[in-house]
């Protein structure tokens, strides 16, 4: 054992902590490269006119993401009008049943269905809520609707939004719970009146988490909502919808069209970054593992 | 003649703005066993880390003061060169759970990069374990990984760890606290035999296993050093009011 | 579930106003049991509900790749070909693409997570600068992949051209190597994020055994920190790569679209998701649909059971 052993020692922990040092932060490079060159691509293309109007036929410059934004938004509102409520139930189901033959297949499923590809999630709404409204007998080329596309995003809202708020709910005392029922309150009372309220905050960021995970996703819509040119607000028909938009016209040949797709990818990436950010806020407050 | 081996003067240590060693001023000689002790709180076992410099390793953790080895600065040699001489067993047994029995003996030596020769090896292994009373017990299952061993035996494997690393002092943080009674006098067995050849200082809870294994023992209270006197006197004739109190058992 | 046997009885007086507002309160009651029966059986309905989910996912996958399985066996998995145009259908050149992807951005992102694992869970847990880290970390994971995939078109794809070009490959830009360059950005966070919880949760009497023998901080990482969290950073790891697997969008919009062999990793192809994605809408022949979704089952398979032996290593970590 000497100095010169002991120096190399030392010098190896030095070098080995700066390289992790260098690779950790490496990481950060390509987020800021993709942040900064989105900004700077969209950010000249949005204004007013791009806002409020649909994308015009190729080869006519101008035009908007209209439809994709009014789209987005309905079909979003629909998947979470349908996921919340069966998630937090579901939720409340399993943080209720903490141990239970049953509890514990419905906590593997729910688990199963987080990892589940969202392309997969897409091809089975498509057989369950498309096909059987096809009605074209050789090529199977209609039914598409945005309820099938909501149907298909609110399914892969619900492991994020069951697993939060059963995590929110069992770091709440039992005390609570068992202090409401012993006031002679009925328990679909102490629910919503006692529990959820004192943990709204774990579940409202699961919610929000769950939202901002579907706002940027394609897969499932791909052949659900399908996309469509001009601006519906009829759910029963296909929608379009941001990031359906960014993907068709991304891989266009089209300058006008790319044009649109930076401007899009954009506004998408403010309002998914806003949501995340938003969670993140909320979520400090509660320290649930989510 | 008795040689002093551990030196303090005038030494303070710190968590950020609590002051938990004051002013504490000690000689220690070499071939002792000297027990330390104290109600819970009153900075003993921050003194002993501060010995082989492990307090530094907790953020927001600062010392001053003397603390000298064989008339050497500690805090002027590098740390790892002092936790070479000055070994540490700790409170709970923590033998290395992916090493077999064999590995975690001679762990010191691998962390620190020093390759020996297989014979070697095996002598400094023989050795060890001999040391702590654990070689017939383990010498056939070398292989394996301790998680078989009981908390005595598992502890002795921290000790034999440290043992075989040659140190001049070994300190002991509340080593057997975490032990059953049987564990416990076995330990305390080993703590006779090793006397001999290191200098022990033991941080203990427990005033009677003071009394049963050291030659001088240190009374702490609320971070500074009350009384530091033969064991025997201590407990028979303590010349302060508190080490009085403490061993009556006014408080613990 | 309580019944109405269950109540206690009330012993009243027989005056008809004391009757009647017994009689009352007696119905309330009942209706209070029955709202909280039906209530807590539709809370287990929707815990029945993903069973059914996952089970009607299962069914139908197998179900529509009956025609697949049936008419193409199960040689279709490793043969080479794939041209509807002539009824010709092979897997063997989308399983590749997979493969290749997923494993090539594991092998280059899995330095970065694991370095960023550790200077989260053992070099600075705390702070203004790792929190940013970790934040940040986070955020690669919420961009959605049709901008990871219209980015690498834009930008990363005219950069592997010109470096294609350098080194003498045919300067394509799109392929297996692009794609893994953009899936091991995307795939970064989910083993980072793994092994920092792992890492923090080593218990500092080992990491102080090995100080106290004199090992460096980093021979502490190396000796103890990461030999005691081997198994969580291979869940993590396992996790990255399921994510990696299942990634459609981007992949898509970087790998090329053929249906060939890829002859090397800077060769177009594509993934199992991909092709799909591609295909799905131009299967005009009920066999083409059926492989497509035989893929999709495969697909589903794989991602399912590589996800639940992940969860497992965490649960048994987590409870030892």
């Amino acid at each position: 054992m000497d100095a010169k052993n002991v120096k190399l020692r030392l010098g190896k922990s030095s070098g080995f902590q700066w390289l992790i040092y260098v690779l950790a932060f490496a990481c950060l490079v390509p987020l800021m490269a993709i942040l900064f060159y989105i900004v700077q691509a969209g950010v000249t293309k949005i204004n007013w006119h791009f806002l409020v109007n649909i994308p015009k036929p190729v080869g006519e410059s101008g035009g908007g993401i209209a439809n994709a934004l009014v789209g987005s938004i309905i079909i979003i509102l629909v998947s979470a009008v349908i996921a919340i409520p069966i998630g937090i139930m579901a939720g409340v189901y399993l943080s209720e049943n903490r141990r239970g033959r049953l509890a514990y297949w419905v906590r593997l499923c729910t688990d199963i269905l987080q990892g589940v590809p969202s392309i997969v999630i897409g091809i089975v709404a498509y057989f369950w809520l498309v096909r059987p409204w096809d009605l074209g007998f050789i090529h199977h080329k209609g039914g598409f609707s945005a309820i099938s596309g909501s149907c298909a995003l609110a399914i892969m809202m619900l492991p994020i939004i069951v697993r939060s708020t059963e995590e929110t709910l069992k770091l709440l005392p039992d005390t609570l719970k068992e202090a409401a029922l012993a006031l002679g309150m009925p328990f679909h009372r102490v629910i919503f009146k006692v529990i959820v309220p004192v943990g709204i905050s774990g579940i409202l960021s699961g919610v929000m988490l769950s939202v901002a995970r579907i706002t940027g996703e394609t897969a499932p819509l791909l052949f659900t909502a399908f996309g469509n040119p001009y601006l519906s607000v009829n759910i029963a028909k296909p929608m379009q919808s941001l990031p359906l938009l960014i993907y068709n016209y991304a891989t266009s040949p089209y300058q006008d069209w790319l044009n649109l797709a930076w401007g899009a990818s954009l506004i998408l990436l403010i309002w998914v970054l806003f949501l995340n950010i938003l969670t993140k806020v909320i979520t400090r407050k509660w320290k649930v593992q989510l | 003649m008795e040689s002093t081996i551990i030196k303090s003067r005038n030494f303070n240590a710190s968590f950020g703005t609590n002051h938990v060693v004051k002013n504490v001023n000690i000689d220690i000689p070499r071939n002792h066993i000297i027990a330390v002790m104290g109600p819970s709180g009153c900075g003993k076992t921050t003194y002993l880390r501060c010995i082989n410099r492990m307090h530094e390793l907790i953020p927001g953790a600062t010392c001053n003061g003397e603390m000298k080895l064989n008339d050497e600065d500690v805090y002027q040699m590098h740390p790892i060169f002092v936790r070479l001489k000055i070994g540490m067993v700790f409170q709970r047994p923590n033998p290395f759970p992916n090493l077999s029995i064999y590995d975690n003996v001679i762990a010191g030596y691998k962390l620190n990069g020093i390759s020996l020769p297989k014979a070697e090896r095996d002598e400094i292994v023989q050795r060890s374990l001999t040391k702590v009373a654990l070689w017939t017990e383990v010498k056939d299952s070398l292989n394996k990984k301790g998680s078989f061993l009981s908390g005595g035996q598992q502890q002795r494997l921290c000790i034999a760890r440290t043992v075989a690393m040659e140190p001049e002092v070994i300190l002991f943080d509340e080593p057997t606290s975490a032990l059953d009674p049987i564990s416990t006098s076995t330990v305390e067995e080993l703590f006779h035999e090793l006397k001999a050849n290191y200098t022990l200082i033991i941080v203990t809870h427990n005033m009677q296993q003071a009394a049963r294994v050291s030659d001088k023992t240190a009374f702490f209270f609320l971070g500074e050093l009350v009384e530091y006197d033969e064991t025997k006197t201590m407990f028979t004739n303590p010349k302060d009011q508190r080490t009085q109190n403490y061993i009556t058992g006014r408080f613990s | 579930m309580i019944t109405r046997s269950d109540l206690p009885l009330r012993v009243i007086n027989s005056s008809p106003q004391a009757i009647a507002k017994a009689k009352a309160r007696a119905r309330r009651s009942f209706r209070q049991i029955r709202t909280e029966n039906v209530f807590r059986r539709s809370l287990m309905i929707m815990g029945l509900l993903m069973i059914v989910l996952v089970l009607g996912i299962c069914l139908t996958l197998a179900m529509q790749s009956r025609l697949s399985i049936s008419t193409l066996g199960a040689k279709y998995l490793w043969s080479k070909v794939w041209d509807p145009v002539q009824d010709v259908y092979g897997a063997w050149p989308f399983l590749l693409g997979t493969l290749l992807t997923s494993f090539l951005a594991l092998i280059i992102s899995i330095p970065f997570s694991i370095s960023v694992a550790i200077f989260l869970g053992e070099y600075h847990p705390k702070g203004w600068l790792p929190n940013f880290l970790k934040n940040a970390v986070e955020l690669i994971a919420a961009v959605p992949s049709v901008i990871y995939g219209f980015w690498g078109l834009a930008v990363l794809v005219p950069i592997v051209r010109s470096f294609e070009s350098s080194i003498g490959v045919a300067p394509v830009g799109v392929g297996i190597f692009t794609s893994s360059l953009i899936l091991a950005v995307m795939v970064i966070p989910y083993a980072a994020s793994l092994g920092r919880s792992m890492i923090s949760l080593v218990p500092s009497h080992l990491k102080e055994a090995a100080y106290a023998l004199g090992a460096t901080r980093w021979e502490v990482v190396r000796s103890v920190i990461l030999p005691y969290t081997k198994s969580g950073l291979f869940a993590g790891i396992l996790l990255s790569l399921g994510r990696a697997l299942g990634e459609t969008m981007a992949v898509t919009m970087v790998i090329g679209n053929t249906s060939d062999i890829p002859k090397s990793i800077f060769a177009p192809g594509n993934t199992m998701a991909s092709v799909i994605a591609n295909q799905f809408t131009e299967a005009d022949k009920p066999v083409y649909l059926s492989a497509l979704i035989e893929l999709g089952l495969v697909l589903f398979l794989v991602t399912v059971v590589i996800n639940l032996i992940g969860k497992k290593i965490i649960d048994r970590f987590t409870n030892e």
